[in-house]
């Protein structure tokens, strides 16, 4: 393995994002109108793997299924209906402007592009604002019981980084309902035969055939059968990254194999270091944490944030009079107050923890106090807007977040960064479509409350169905014989590597590896980078890595459900995937959204954005384990909402 | 605090099971109970032993993968998912019994890991609304009056766990189903397959080969989101409808 740690090439930049040019309004119709059709009755002759069945891909199974193609799909969970999807609380945000109170497809757009700290596509967002407004129409045609005025018509908050109330919401469990409108839509598939639904099963590779996606390597994940399926596309909806820091507010077995696996087949990954931080997590328990638990952001309309305004100060928060609280984020950004965007709350959270006025244990954590919220509306309209929201911290803390405030402390929860798509959410592998948080495109350095639940949604029923039609319509798929060499090249790779991976037979765990990588990625690749602790990283990864491959144990065989062998597998691209995600960070000095060099903040510490040099998509090729990869930029041009300073005072 | 864990373990579904013996030391009052679990496994692999295979995924309370059996109950002595429940919950020297659930619906597919995939059988028979999409009209074109949203949203609450399942002496699955069509049913979207749904799901329901209701209870008490006994016999009462309407 040669030695070039922080090191990679720049290949030739990307000119085309097959984006339309003309007025942003226009776009998305142009490309809708210029994409060739697949005749209905021709359909049904093209198979479509689906990986995931989050909002993304259910709602794309469900979508191309209807559409009369056969769909194959997979899901790692028991169900469909389990993806971490399920688990978003907060609400979805679309421009209906149901409240009158000046929102639009423009502003919905202009707050995007403002929040993701113009690192996103314009085109991109743009068709995003343009599809939220029929995303709400579409769930609420399927039933999705959303949270209704007493006359019977939608209600709507307001969530951070915006002042509009443009999102929509079913209580505290927005993700759920939404999902669980995606699976019947799916489940109603699947029995009419359209979708052939595998769940349990996990992919482990791409099949490759002259230079187009044709199919996936899968095992079974209860007989640990391993298995090829076979298509003329392949759309990868399998989410983000974020457990690459083990503690994360990710579900456990969210992983990154769907699309680090692509990745090294040829696709480009963009961004990789783009994690978003949420700042109204529950503060970590003891060393035995083994994942995070996010309070809604919507609790931020209501719930005061403050610390103590001297250092080290102890005394329960009853005791602390008004005139010895700060709170810091009204303070610091009046007009949005305690609504700043996620980035901009996280690190003021950082940063009065770091002064040494954190609360709770170890000092890292802030109150988020509803005092003031029971004493004007009193406690049954606050158990009525946020009850389970509080039940559930009570169950975790075991403190009464009626009586006294609770604590929170950000922590990582979404990944920006993904595979590099096109307008049309095609990879650099033609063929191989790329959904929902998998991909990189619409969100930018950060990603607005609100927002990933709409790009899911919008990418599965409306985006991808309307593209995926030109690439199958223009044809030529011949048929792939199974005893193509790149089949069983790759097959043959995939069965290797559990070999290899039950063979060690060391003296450490899987969750031992997971964890040191998490706590070095949270230390130096977290809400603060620099340089100089991104270089150790890179240092101390590629030894980690070295050393997984020597002392990791797995027990048990490969033919059986095998949870351990399940977690070998995911970590081991973890710990390749994570190598670049410091090196994307190292070379990228400027801040940006949830990305934050030390050494380039404003006088106040603020994020400083280097607009002249870093207006780019880093999208990375793939050369080898711990080779240097070839850096590709993609520029992006700001033709509408022209890049200023992100403002929140 | 030390306890001793008795712990069903079966290799595969045609393997026999029994219940084995563990102790774990050190655990912490704000350990989850899958946290306690993780524990133990990990120093079962030290040990050059296999793990307890057991399903779970978010550990926020709300994907429904992680079920188990503690101390004769379903997710354990408190009325929540197991990922939260708490083992501030137990003491210091208790014996605690772990059980995957037990009915003959979700057959055992490894130790404490069920096939519930019955559920998405009832489902895929009519727990939907065709709703084509791309066509859907204005979100504001038919209002739901805010008694029928909160008690649709209610009975969407369901997380699919299958506690109700395991709760029950019959092992019936009145209760998730129950959710379903009362969520649907009362909505207008709902209405066009009102009769078909609550038919549909109730065969599918007794041809996976659930048990038959007796008002016992016992689901409802064990469901983590708190589906109310009601809702069976708002089930009940839809079927009846249906079969008069429809005449099958």
């Amino acid at each position: 393995m040669s030695k070039k740690v922080g090191s990679y090439t720049v290949g030739d930049d990307i000119v085309d994002t097959k984006a339309p040019s003309g007025p942003v309004q226009e776009r998305w119709d142009a490309r809708r109108f210029g994409a060739k059709l697949v005749n209905p009755a021709n359909r049904r002759k093209h198979r479509v793997i689906v990986v995931g069945t989050g909002l993304a891909g259910g709602s794309a199974g469900a979508t191309l299924a209807e559409q009369g193609y056969h769909v194959i799909q997979f899901c790692y969970q028991d169900s469909p209906r389990r993806a971490h999807s399920v688990a978003a609380q907060g609400g979805i945000n679309a421009a209906k402007n149901y409240r009158n109170d000046g929102d639009s497809v423009y502003r919905l757009f202009y707050d995007t592009v403002k929040g993701g700290d113009f690192r996103s596509r314009e085109s991109n967002v743009y068709r995003l604002a343009q599809v939220s407004v029929e995303i709400i129409d579409q769930c609420v045609a399927q039933g999705v019981p959303f949270a209704r005025e007493y006359g019977g018509l939608l209600d709507n908050r307001s969530f951070g980084g915006v002042q509009v109330s443009r999102t929509f919401y079913a209580r505290g469990q927005t993700g759920q309902q939404l999902l669980l409108g995606a699976y019947q839509a799916l489940s109603r598939q699947i029995d009419a035969g359209n979708v052939e639904m595998h769940p349990r099963t996990e992919m482990l590779d791409l099949i490759v055939i002259d230079g187009r996606a044709r199919g996936i390597v899968a095992r079974d994940l209860v007989t640990g059968e391993i298995s090829t399926y076979l298509a003329d596309a392949v759309v990868l909806a399998s989410g983000g990254y974020g457990n690459t820091f083990y503690l994360s507010t990710n579900a456990k077995g969210s992983n990154a194999t769907a699309i680090w696996r692509a990745h090294k087949r040829g696709a480009h990954f963009a961004n990789p270091c783009y994690t978003q931080i949420h700042p109204t997590c529950i503060p970590r328990s003891g060393d035995h944490q083994s994942k995070l638990t996010l309070m809604s952001e919507s609790l931020r309309n209501d719930g005061r944030i403050w610390v103590p305004k001297k250092k080290g100060d102890t005394r329960s928060p009853e005791q602390i009079p008004e005139d010895e609280r700060d709170y810091y984020l009204e303070r610091i950004y009046p007009s949005f107050g305690n609504l700043v965007p996620r980035d901009v709350a996280s690190r003021a959270a950082k940063n009065v923890c770091d002064e040494g006025r954190g609360v709770g244990p170890g000092g890292l954590g802030v109150y988020l106090d509803f005092a003031d919220a029971i004493a004007r509306m009193g406690r049954d309209k606050v158990a009525e807007k946020y009850g389970n929201l509080f039940e559930m911290y009570e169950r975790i803390t075991a403190e009464d977040p009626y009586r006294v405030p609770m604590r929170i402390y950000p922590a990582i929860h979404y990944t920006m960064g993904g595979l590099w798509v096109d307008y049309d959410l095609q990879s650099t592998i033609p063929g191989m479509f790329v959904i929902g948080e998998a991909n990189f495109s619409d969100h930018g350095a950060n990603r607005l409350g609100a927002s990933a639940l709409m790009q899911g949604l919008a990418d599965g029923y409306f985006v991808l169905p309307a593209t995926i039609n030109d690439y199958l319509a223009r044809g030529g798929f011949e048929a792939v014989e199974p005893d193509d060499p790149a089949i069983t090249t790759t097959v043959a790779e995939v069965q290797d590597r559990i070999k290899r991976l039950l063979a060690v037979d060391g003296d450490r765990t899987v969750d031992s590896f997971h964890r040191e990588l998490g706590t070095l990625m949270w230390d130096e690749c977290g809400m603060a980078r620099s340089a100089e602790g991104l270089k150790k990283a890179l240092r101390r990864i590629p030894e980690l890595r070295e050393e997984f491959w020597q002392r990791v144990k797995v027990p048990g065989t490969g033919y059986e459900l095998n949870q351990s062998l399940e977690k070998a597998n995911r970590v081991a691209d973890f710990l390749e995937l994570a190598e670049l995600m410091c090196l994307d960070a190292l070379h990228r000095e400027e801040s940006c959204g949830g990305h934050f060099r030390l050494e380039s903040q404003t006088e106040d510490g603020e994020a400083e954005r280097d607009d002249e040099n870093f207006s780019y998509v880093a999208a990375w090729e793939y050369t080898g384990v711990g080779e240097p990869p070839v850096l590709h930029k993609e520029n992006l041009d700001f033709e509408y909402v022209h890049p200023t300073l992100r403002s929140y005072a | 605090m030390n306890l001793t864990l008795r712990i069903w373990r079966q290799p595969s579904a045609d393997a026999d099971g029994q219940m084995v013996t563990y102790q774990v030391t050190d655990v912490s009052g704000d350990m989850s109970f899958l946290e306690m679990l993780d524990i133990l496994n990990e120093d079962l692999i030290l040990r050059g032993e296999e793990p307890v295979a057991f399903d779970h995924d978010c550990r926020e309370g709300i994907c429904g993968s992680c079920g188990m059996v503690i101390n004769g109950q379903a997710h354990g002595p408190e009325r929540t998912t197991t990922c939260q429940l708490h083992m501030r919950q137990f003491a210091d020297g208790d014996v605690i019994d772990i059980e995957p659930w037990r009915a003959g619906a979700f057959p055992v597919v490894k130790d404490l890991v069920v096939d519930r995939s019955a559920f998405d059988r009832i489902i895929q028979a009519g727990g939907y609304i065709t709703a084509p999409t791309g066509t859907a009209p204005d979100a504001h074109a038919v209002p739901v009056p805010k008694p029928d949203a909160d008690s649709a949203f209610n009975n969407a609450t369901c997380i699919g766990c299958g506690a109700c399942v395991a709760a029950c002496p019959n092992g019936s699955a009145m209760l998730f189903t129950s959710a379903k069509i009362n969520h649907l049913n009362v909505l207008p979207q709902g209405q066009p397959e009102r009769e078909s749904r609550v038919l549909n799901m109730i065969t599918t329901m007794d041809e996976a080969g659930f048990g038959g209701c007796t008002n016992t209870g016992e689901c409802a008490s064990a469901c983590p989101k708190g589906i109310p006994l009601a809702s069976i016999a708002r089930m009940n009462r839809e079927f009846l409808r249906a079969t008069r309407k429809v005449g099958r």
